[in-house]
């Protein structure tokens, strides 16, 4: 059931399977994520998308062991990387990866500085976190050239300002020369444009792109916005109520989507190249992920079920599904289903069409 | 400027919005060039020290403790004669020329007994302070980010030693083990560090939320790097204030336990020492000098303690933008 690589000549960087995490509550526990098996290619952009609570985030977390337990407990696995567990490894032999293999960039980077030190020391550090063995002058070279080399005007100066003095599309520049520091094989970008105003998301999404030519480290990138994995994503997964619910390559995802929700993401994304009538809203609420029961968890909302049993009974698995692999019941009545979307919104919502 | 932009007046709208436009660039990219950056960062530190420095009666104060301090460690200059010299031959002397506050019960000088007091009044104060505020913000520190059992067992601990009724154990342990500068800052520190402990573990809970705490962890920093980098430089501004008003607290405690006679031993100098031999009636009535000089003198050093304490709390707080 795992989403097999296409290329099969190159061995993943990362590779996760059966993951899950629960967050256990005094009255109830919450599955966030529910078995997720995917992996990711050496300089590949793995796109992650899905609406808040779908697990994104916190699959990637539990990863690097960032997630505070208790309440949260993460089982399954193994998650490889670069051959070895992470999820057995002591929190020693995590902290050597975090930063140094793999290294985050968070959604605000105004929060994710401490504002009472100066950014040029922040970055400093997370270099000597790594390497005591730096000296502080070099340290600081090295801190000047990465912020001079993720576009920051005047590097030498912006060193020793503080977090308040930088605009939000400066501050997130700084924040990925901190996750380059230590020249990591794999990025995690959490919704790492959604805090800023669109220009700005796409003069960070094309310093990503720089980033990856420059340092050719895999990219996860977690959004809920499909037009900014559109821009960058290789391959793509998304993620519904902490289960993977489609993984495709990017342009399949955009042509022919293989699950319903998939569509009625689509069907809602305002679009500049055809005229729409009417943007399409998936019916219904989110499902509370502590009451999870047995069935699609999407079936509630879905406009291919119509409530029929299988759907309420049994939970679909990934099944191979065109290029990709989708996990519905009914692969075969996408079309018509892509159809009535289109229909509802006036336009075809496949890019391209069939 | 324009008053009318109707049509016919000449004035062409458009032009006018997009110099305004391109003045408005011109100041958004002059924020991005040296010279302005170039100015020294208003770090906060600097902007804590600039509003203590707006703050007269702090300032005043911190002058006043300055001088107090240079008085303590330069008394064997500055007072006039040795504090333990007695001279039977000039008991309980008034003020005069020769000894400008009078002389006590043993003919000794009082001026400097004051003068020397203070080596001992700044030292107690001083040391018992820092003691605690270290021994409170490693244990606040532990029980903040370890929170769980570690946290319960240490907050009951301070719980414990908050309810006592401090004074009284503290004189039972001077009794036990023998009053000296020592014991004294040892058994104030004691009593003084659940203070200290309660605010950085409050501190410590909020800090630890924050994102730039998982930043840190997400970039490979150990907890322990963690509490030095980042909590420990936020907790340290509430820490001073809590620690210069923890020091005034100790040297009333000092001067307490002098005046009991459990402070510092006779014949060494120091103000709750000479309030003790001024306990009769008479001293009180008739020889104002020898109780008004070292009443003055705790009275005024805790005040100004204080003030700076006040003071210093002003230029650390975020809300305030001046």
């Amino acid at each position: 059931m795992a989403a097999a690589p296409q290329d099969a000549t190159t061995a993943p960087l990362l590779s996760v399977s059966d993951l899950h995490v629960t967050f256990h509550g005094d009255e109830a526990s919450v599955r966030a994520v529910r078995g997720v098996t995917w992996d990711i290619r050496p300089g590949e952009v793995l796109g992650i998308v899905g609406e808040s609570g779908s697990g994104k985030s916190v699959s990637v977390s539990s990863i690097l062991g960032l997630l505070p337990s208790p309440p949260a407990v993460v089982s399954g696995g193994p998650v490889t990387f670069q051959g070895r567990d992470l999820l057995g490894m002591s929190e020693r032999e995590l902290r050597a990866i975090r930063g140094k293999e793999i290294a985050m960039i968070f959604q605000d980077p105004m929060t994710a500085f401490n504002p009472v030190q100066t950014i040029g020391r922040q970055i400093a550090e997370a270099i000597r976190v790594h390497d005591g063995s730096v000296s502080r002058a070099a340290a600081r070279d090295r801190s000047i050239r990465l912020l001079d080399m993720v576009g920051v005007p005047s590097p030498r100066a912006r060193f020793s300002q503080f977090p308040h003095e930088y605009s939000g599309g400066m501050r997130q520049r700084a924040m990925i020369a901190m996750a380059i520091a230590n020249g990591p094989k794999l990025l995690i970008a959490d919704e790492p444009t959604t805090a800023l105003d669109v220009t700005i998301q796409a003069q960070i999404l094309e310093l990503l792109e720089v980033v990856r030519e420059e340092t050719h480290a895999a990219t996860i990138l977690i959004t809920h916005d499909l037009g900014v994995i559109a821009e960058v994503a290789d391959r793509v997964l998304v993620m519904y109520a902490g289960k993977v619910v489609e993984s495709t390559t990017i342009l399949p995802l955009f042509q022919s989507p293989r699950h319903p929700y998939t569509l009625g993401l689509l069907g809602s994304l305002p679009r500049l190249d055809a005229r729409m009538d009417t943007l399409f809203s998936i019916p219904g609420q989110p499902p509370d992920m502590a009451r999870v029961t047995r069935g699609c968890a999407f079936a509630p909302r879905c406009s291919l079920s119509r409530g029929r049993a299988e759907c309420r009974e049994r939970e679909p698995e990934l099944r191979p599904a065109g290029v990709g692999w989708s996990a519905c019941h009914f692969i075969d009545e996408m079309e018509q289903a892509a159809r009535k979307v289109s229909g509802e919104v006036g336009m075809d919502i496949r890019v391209g069409g069939e | 400027m324009i008053r009318d932009t109707g049509p016919g007046t000449g004035i062409d709208v458009d032009a006018v919005v997009e110099a305004s436009i391109a003045a408005g660039e011109a100041t958004i990219a002059d924020l991005d060039t040296d010279e302005i950056v170039a100015r020294p960062p208003r770090s906060p530190f600097r902007i804590a020290v600039h509003r203590f420095m707006k703050h007269r009666l702090a300032l005043v104060s911190a002058l006043v403790v300055a001088l107090l301090g240079l008085m303590a460690v330069f008394a064997p200059i500055v007072a006039p004669a040795d504090p333990n010299a007695v001279d039977l031959s000039s008991l309980r002397t008034a003020p005069s020329a020769g000894h400008l506050l009078g002389t006590d019960s043993a003919g000794r000088d009082v001026l400097s007994r004051i003068i020397y007091g203070a080596r001992v009044s700044l030292t107690v104060g001083i040391a018992a302070a820092i003691s605690a505020a270290g021994l409170g913000t490693v244990l606040g520190l532990i029980a903040g980010f370890t929170r769980g059992w570690v946290d319960t067992i240490i907050m009951r601990i301070v719980d414990i030693f908050l309810s006592f009724p401090s004074l009284i154990v503290i004189l039972l342990l001077v009794a036990i083990l023998g009053p000296s500068v020592s014991t004294i800052v040892v058994v104030i520190a004691l009593f003084e560090w659940p203070t200290s402990c309660r605010i950085v573990r409050q501190m410590t809970l909020a800090l630890r939320e924050h994102d730039f705490v998982l930043a840190a962890r997400a970039s490979g920093s150990s907890n322990l790097r963690i509490m030095r980098r980042h909590i420990l430089s936020g907790v340290m501004s509430p820490l001073t204030v809590v620690t210069t008003l923890l020091s005034a607290q100790a040297i009333l405690l000092e001067a307490a336990l002098s005046f009991l006679g459990l402070g510092v031993r006779q014949p060494q100098a120091s103000w709750g020492g000479m309030l003790n031999e001024a306990q009769s009636i008479t001293v009180l009535e008739g020889l104002p000098w020898l109780w008004l000089p070292p009443g003055i003198a705790i009275a005024a050093t805790v005040l100004a303690i204080n003030f700076i304490g006040d003071g210093l709390r002003d230029a650390f707080d975020p809300r305030q933008t001046r």
